[in-house]
């Protein structure tokens, strides 16, 4: 789960990160009121939304007085703003936040990562700050150092230390930054949180350290002991599909395609796209409907496949272990009837009770196609697509 | 003998009690598996599904001699179950509860690396289907009807597209030593390599296919084990091929967020490697066909 910037600099000011005073605002009027609150001579408006890279997509602007300010929030608020990341949809700016500016020194990179391979949290710095870590790594990867914590006793002071000498502070700054590396660190053990990246991590003119932007992304799977960090959650930033679906229960992830899919299991899930690509169609979407696939999950999920308006056509893949096929059979005829869905409808069972599941699709009356395999199933569902396409 | 478990092997259920224990342990002993017994703490001393409930695993071990044990406690007191196991003596676990802190998944690897080599239990899953040697038992949530009894070692994350490979084998004749699902977390109990070099190291398996999917650096370890280190011949299939950079596709782990963890680029790695590829996850079966195939004209 991802969070704004302001709520991941609101977080991490908790462990002791230094961050610029700041406020938030949703209208041109709050955002000179805020400003003025705030005081000083120069202020960035920024874009909330979750995303980096959101300065080269125009949405961080530098004012100078109130008519530039009510100007920067005039445009930037209710627009979707398009960065690298977000792809060319974009994402709603619904809020800003305006924060003082700094003038800056130096600039630095500073993150923390769930590390795969070592299975420990590893802080990565460079003294590359600014761009992304891609482009670090990319241009400058030997300025990249990686510190691994062992869980057992968790980050040591030293291992700031050495991060901080690692990058060339000066010694009088030294002890600064090794308690925004271990608050940072505490902020990431503390809040389960599955990444922490503040980019840039300054020293400004005046001798500051500061964060001056902030990202955090969350642990899904530990959001029943962190209430407080679900409470951040702004479904505005999400695909309003994968909205329903999550809300719901399943785990859906929307695509460009036209056929949408019902499987259980996210791994056959993955092979039922890749096949229907292979077939020489296009997914609109992932879905994993979970264990026990009752009738009204079935249900559920068709709801949630049909809110995509681009869908032309179902595939259902269930191979079914403890949910058993005639169950699911049930609920593909239960949705299919009380949905009224004119669509075509391509279905392949497998596994436990196949032969009662597929007498109760033949036997329902509706112009359900069935298909055996999943080669098969694919190759169906793509050609109803086409075939229809050309009709039309 | 295949590979973790077999008929004799005696099985604990940690979250005997509860309704999801109950009815796989129910499945797993009408399979022929050979649960001694289970553990729900606050049950000890009752009688469920005519094997005795314990306390505590250490109890269960003592009594039962039990060697292996499957945990269906909920995510947040599971990873505290996989480290009483460990703790207790446990040889083989499979953890199939799904939501379990990537956090709390750490602190297990840790804490198990207190144990020697020689005696540190072996761990599989989290979030997997469990693990089967067909025809001999079955320590896992999957349909024991669909693997048919053979020389085929599988290795996969996700357990519905294991099961589709082990129907598909079985269509066309081809059996399975033992099939081990490695779960789909992004840190999980054993890694591909991990179950490689078991396989490897097994007279009663003759080929391992290997069902991998998107995300993190499992694949690639393998791959370079595989080219290193087997003899026996490899073919994987990897799921993910469509999905987009930066997405969750349902498990926790199957996540592009770094070179070398997308569908294509793992393909490449496990090609260079000598893996044998298959085309498409309905050409599973078959690949391994063609391969054993192969392998007996050579030999």
């Amino acid at each position: 789960m991802d969070i704004h910037e302001y709520q991941a600099k609101e977080l991490l000011a908790k462990f002791g990160v230094p961050v610029p005073r700041g406020g938030l605002a949703y209208s041109p009027e709050q955002a000179t009121y805020r400003a003025n609150e705030i005081g000083g001579t120069r202020w960035a408006v920024k874009a909330q939304i979750h995303s980096g890279a959101r300065g080269k997509a125009g949405g961080i602007k530098i004012c100078r007085d109130d008519n530039e300010l009510w100007e920067a929030a005039d445009q930037l608020l209710g627009k979707r703003l398009a960065t690298v990341q977000t792809g060319p949809q974009g994402k709603l700016v619904s809020r800003l936040y305006i924060e003082e500016a700094t003038d800056i020194d130096r600039e630095f990179y500073l993150s923390f990562i769930m590390d795969r391979s070592s299975e420990r949290i590893v802080v990565v710095a460079s003294a590359a700050g600014g761009m992304d870590i891609e482009e670090i790594s990319h241009n400058e990867p030997d300025s990249i150092l990686r510190v691994a914590v062992d869980p057992a006793v968790g980050m040591q002071a030293f291992q700031a230390r050495e991060v901080a000498f690692g990058l060339g502070i000066e010694p009088e700054l030294v002890q600064r930054f090794e308690r925004i590396i271990l608050g940072a660190y505490r902020a990431f053990r503390d809040l389960d949180a599955t990444m922490v990246e503040i980019n840039p991590l300054v020293i400004t003119k005046d001798r500051h350290v500061l964060a001056l932007d902030a990202k955090m992304s969350f642990d899904e799977n530990a959001l029943f002991r962190r209430p407080q960090i679900s409470e951040l959650r702004d479904k505005s930033q999400e695909d309003s599909r994968e909205t329903y679906a999550s809300d719901r229960g399943l785990s859906y992830v929307g695509l460009e395609g036209d056929i949408g899919c019902v499987v259980n299991g996210a791994g056959l899930a993955m092979a039922t796209l890749d096949m229907i690509k292979l077939a020489g169609g296009e997914p609109a979407n992932f879905l994993d409907i979970g264990g026990g696939a009752s009738p009204e999950r079935v249900q559920k999920s068709f709801r949630a496949v049909l809110k995509d308006k681009n869908v032309k056509a179902l595939l259902v893949n269930v191979f079914a272990g403890i949910n058993r096929c005639d169950w699911v059979a049930k609920g593909v005829v239960e949705a299919i009837r009380d949905l009224d869905i004119k669509l075509p409808v391509v279905v392949r069972l497998a596994g436990t009770n196949v032969e009662e599941g597929r007498k109760i699709l033949d036997q329902s009356g509706l112009t359900v196609i069935t298909a055996e395999t999943l080669g098969e199933a694919a190759e169906k569902v793509v050609a109803v697509v086409k075939k229809n396409a050309a009709a039309a | 003998m295949a590979i973790f478990i077999n008929e004799n092997t005696p099985i604990l259920i940690q979250g005997f009690t509860g309704r999801i224990g109950t009815f796989h342990a129910q499945e797993m002993i009408d399979y022929g598996s050979n649960v001694v017994g289970g553990v729900t703490p606050g049950k000890g001393g009752a009688t469920h599904l005519g094997r005795p409930v314990f306390n505590t695993v250490k109890g269960a071990v003592e009594e039962t001699g039990a060697e292996a044990s499957i945990v269906f406690v909920p995510p947040p007191f599971a990873a505290d179950a996989i480290m009483e196991a460990a703790d207790a003596g446990i040889k083989y676990c499979v953890c199939i509860t799904d939501g379990i802190p990537a956090q709390d998944m750490i602190r297990v690897k840790r804490y198990m690396r207190r144990y020697k080599k020689d005696s540190r239990m072996r761990l599989t899953g989290p979030n997997c289907a469990g693990t089967i040697s067909p025809g001999r038992a079955m320590l896992g949530i999957m349909p024991g009807h669909i693997y048919k009894q053979g020389r085929i070692g599988i290795i996969g994350r996700s357990g519905t597209l294991g099961y589709e490979a082990a129907s598909q084998m079985m269509a066309l004749g081809i059996g399975v030593s033992t099939s081990v699902g490695i779960g789909g977390d992004p840190i999980n109990g054993s890694s591909f390599r991990d179950i490689l070099e078991a396989f490897e190291n097994d007279p009663e398996t003759d080929a391992v296919l290997m069902i991998g999917e998107i995300g993190g650096p499992q694949e690639a370890e393998a791959a370079q084990y595989a080219k290193e280190h087997m003899k026996k011949p490899v073919a994987a299939y990897i799921a993910g091929l469509s999905a987009p950079k930066g997405r969750r596709m349902g498990h926790a782990g199957a996540i592009v967020s770094a070179f070398g963890e997308s569908a294509a680029e793992k393909v490449e790695i496990l090609r260079a490697a000598g893996v044998t590829i298959c085309p498409s996850p309905a050409d599973m079966g078959s690949t391994v066909a063609k391969m054993v195939g192969t392998m007996k004209k050579v030999a």
